[in-house]
């Protein structure tokens, strides 16, 4: 199994560390102690990155994330092919300047899948990262190798945020190619009516991916803790998108509005903020904040549930 | 390896211990929810504590600092809060507009009136709740006025007779070239009196002339509004009876720029209407801010064009409905002084009443039922009417057709027509 691969993997990084010392150090001993715990980090997170990537599952699910911006893009050219304009009823942000400049169908799948796409499949991974194991039968064969149960819920939160990057890059990678082909490019007019650039425009979209990334920190952090809570993969996972459901869905409630600056999906669209003239930088800054509090919240709640559990599976 | 070296310990002991160091580590997460829950309320009660302390100013030489003031540049977010106690404007104009307009969307001809960048459809918007507004002015002939909505923007710029509008939502555009006199129009801020009062003195003096019988005006405090130190300048009707409680001016200490607006009622509760700089800036604003290209595939209703063809074939109901606002307003008259001023409006009896009953009958029911729940049946020595209340703006329809309207309690409005019915 893939799991008894990356352990070995791990245990291959340890050896190799031992046996190159490194300078003159005053302490041998304590320095291989020292160097040989940040290869066990590395090493456990390497393995985890190669067991969540390898798995059909996350294929899968990045293949379904590189099919939102084609089929938007397909549409939109179908819909527009007779003369008219995008979205005239309703639709994701940015749908109507597709048609202007290839560059937008970025920022339109980034705004059509930043609300569940993303999140889910962030979901799936965060909420299977530590149940999946324990279901599997592979966790205590895991905390077996004394790289400590805190570098273990590192290492694994580390991959799930690598997924949140790769899954973001995914979407805009696709959505730019798609964009390239069917629309054409050029000068990008920002929503405020000033042009930049297609560089600069470029490099807006690259920061708007990054911000999207960043967006999805706190939740997957939430589906880490969530995920410590049981043993059933499938339960965390079902748990962590129920929950998403439900925000979004206070979210979208005006009654609640007081509660709505405290979700961790109220600040999400910001990114939008980016292609403003000058930037508007308010709920960008808003939400990273946010995304950083829920972080440290549910992480910390992640490793006082993971350092004390009783470990049986 | 936790627990291992704890194995001839008791069983009683460890479940203690580690339900101990359990309950600390659950604290920690706990701690940080605490901390940062605490931060979001602290933090702007730290900030918004401490007025600045500026030299004492009379309420002359303040007025005389907005008029001196030479502010050609800025720019700026500008927050506006609007609660005229009435429902969604937004909402009920759409849906008024969507069912009144003739022929329904789909046969409309005219694209004009059916571009979503067109100002006029995009002002109702700001009529209520809060906006978010971006400004930027460079002189005379530069503006920019943007309004910031969920992952799109509406802008107005003016850039020379240039006059473009951009709704990114909809990408469409509107285009007019202003005429060539406009070019001097004064700046947006402040209109700077170009005709009576020619100096700066002279204008605080005229303006303090003009409000003394009705109005008090006083230098109430300082504020901080967008990080910069302000004055207040607070003028209270002294004639009770009016809607208005107070206008209290913030106006900026170095250059006399007036920073925050807020109109409260004389019933107390939250501002009418409340608008003011959450940043600004005095610096000259880019200057690419101001050039707009409408981008390939966008949609341009270009805005004289629509003017002409009104001018050239006016609709028989628009033709109808002008004459008879010309009437009304050839016998408009405005009753009283100051701040309890009411606007009597007699309508030729026949036509207001033929006029509005048409009206009635071609507005949807729920329209209709909304517009009387407004309304409470009042009677005096004018017959007997319908007066229509918001927190700032009373109305008395009587069913004569008489209108008065003003910014005066109900009681006064009914005072005002039972004197005038006289």
């Amino acid at each position: 199994m893939s799991r008894a691969e990356a352990t070995g993997s791990g245990a291959d990084a340890r050896t190799s560390s031992a046996g190159t010392p490194g300078g003159t150090p005053p302490d041998p001993a304590a320095t291989g102690r020292e160097r040989s715990g940040l290869w066990w980090t590395f090493g456990l997170f390497r393995s985890e990155l190669l067991t969540t990537f390898r798995r059909w599952r996350t294929l899968a699910l990045l293949a379904v994330l590189a099919a939102v911006p084609v089929l938007i893009g397909i549409a939109v050219k179908i819909e527009t092919s007779g003369g008219g304009s995008a979205g005239e009823g309703g639709g994701p942000a940015f749908l109507t300047q597709v048609t202007n400049n290839g560059l937008f169908l970025v920022f339109a799948a980034l705004a059509a899948t930043l609300p569940v796409f993303l999140p889910m499949t962030v979901g799936v991974i965060a909420g299977d990262s530590v149940a999946g194991e324990s279901a599997a039968g592979t966790l205590r064969y895991l905390l077996v190798v004394p790289a400590g149960r805190v570098r273990l819920l590192l290492a694994k939160y580390a991959a799930a945020l690598t997924f949140c990057l790769a899954a973001t890059l995914v979407v805009a990678v696709f959505a730019l190619a798609t964009g390239a082909v069917l629309f054409p490019l050029g000068d990008v007019t920002t929503i405020s009516g000033t042009t930049i650039s297609f560089g600069s425009g470029l490099l807006r979209a690259l920061l708007v991916a990054v911000l999207v990334a960043a967006s999805l920190v706190g939740f997957a952090a939430i589906g880490l803790f969530v995920s410590t809570l049981t043993g059933s993969g499938i339960a965390a996972m079902a748990a962590t998108v129920g929950l998403l459901i439900t925000v979004q869905i206070v979210d979208s409630i005006p009654q609640l509005g007081a509660v709505h600056a405290y979700l961790f999906s109220h600040y999400w669209l910001s990114f939008a903020d980016v292609m403003r003239a000058p930037v508007l930088w308010d709920d960008v800054v808003k939400n990273l904040v946010s995304q950083a509090v829920y972080a440290l919240v549910f992480g910390s709640a992640a490793w006082a549930r993971f350092s004390t559990k009783d470990v049986t599976a | 390896m936790a627990g291992n070296d704890r194995a001839e310990a008791t069983e009683e002991v460890v479940s203690r211990v580690t339900r101990r160091r359990k309950a600390a580590r659950y604290a920690v997460p706990v701690a940080v929810a605490g901390v940062a829950a605490a931060t979001v309320g602290l933090v702007p009660a730290l900030a918004a504590s401490g007025d600045p302390n500026l030299p004492k100013i009379s309420a002359h030489d303040l007025v005389q600092k907005i008029a001196a003031s030479d502010t050609q540049q800025l720019s700026g977010s500008v927050k506006i809060t609007t609660d005229l106690g009435l429902p969604s404007l937004a909402g009920l104009g759409g849906s008024m507009a969507q069912s009144m307009a003739p022929g329904g969307a789909g046969g409309h001809s005219d694209a004009a009136s059916g571009s979503s960048a067109d100002p006029g459809s995009k002002l109702m918007e700001l009529a209520s709740g809060t906006h978010t507004l971006r400004v930027a002015v460079d002189g005379p002939k530069k503006q920019k006025i943007s309004i910031v909505e969920n992952a799109a923007e509406y802008s107005l710029i003016r850039n020379g007779r240039q006059v473009w509008a951009y709704d990114s939502a909809s990408n469409q555009a509107y285009h007019s070239t202003a005429p060539q006199g406009s070019d001097t129009k004064a700046r947006p801020t402040l209109p700077k009196g170009t005709d009576v009062p020619t100096t700066p003195k002279q204008f605080a003096d005229e303006v303090l002339k003009a409000a003394g019988p009705t109005t008090s005006l006083t230098v109430d405090g300082t504020s901080r509004i967008a990080g910069r130190d302000a004055y207040d300048l607070l003028a209270k009707p002294k004639q009770s009876g009016s809607t208005v409680g107070s206008v209290r001016i913030a106006v900026d200490a170095k250059t006399g720029t007036p920073l925050k607006f807020t109109l409260a009622p004389s019933g107390g509760g939250k501002p009418v209407l409340d608008i003011g700089y959450t940043k600004v800036d005095f610096a000259k604003p880019a200057a690419s801010t101001f050039d707009f290209t409408p981008p390939k595939g966008t949609k341009v209703t270009e805005g004289k064009q629509h003017a002409e063809q009104h001018a050239t074939k006016p609709s028989r109901q628009e033709q109808q409905g002008r004459s008879q606002a010309e009437a009304a307003l050839s016998n408009a008259k405005v009753i009283g002084k100051g701040w309890t001023s009411v606007l009597r409006l007699d309508g030729p009896a026949g036509a207001v009443d033929k006029g509005a009953k048409g009206d009635t009958s071609k507005m949807p029911g729920n329209a209709q039922s909304f517009v009387n729940s407004l309304g409470d049946k009042v009677s005096g020595k004018f017959g007997s009417g319908t007066v229509f209340h918001t927190r700032l703006i009373n109305a008395l329809m009587t069913d004569k057709g008489t209108v008065y309207v003003g910014a005066v309690s109900k009681q006064t409005l009914i005072d005002t027509a039972n004197a005038a019915a006289k």
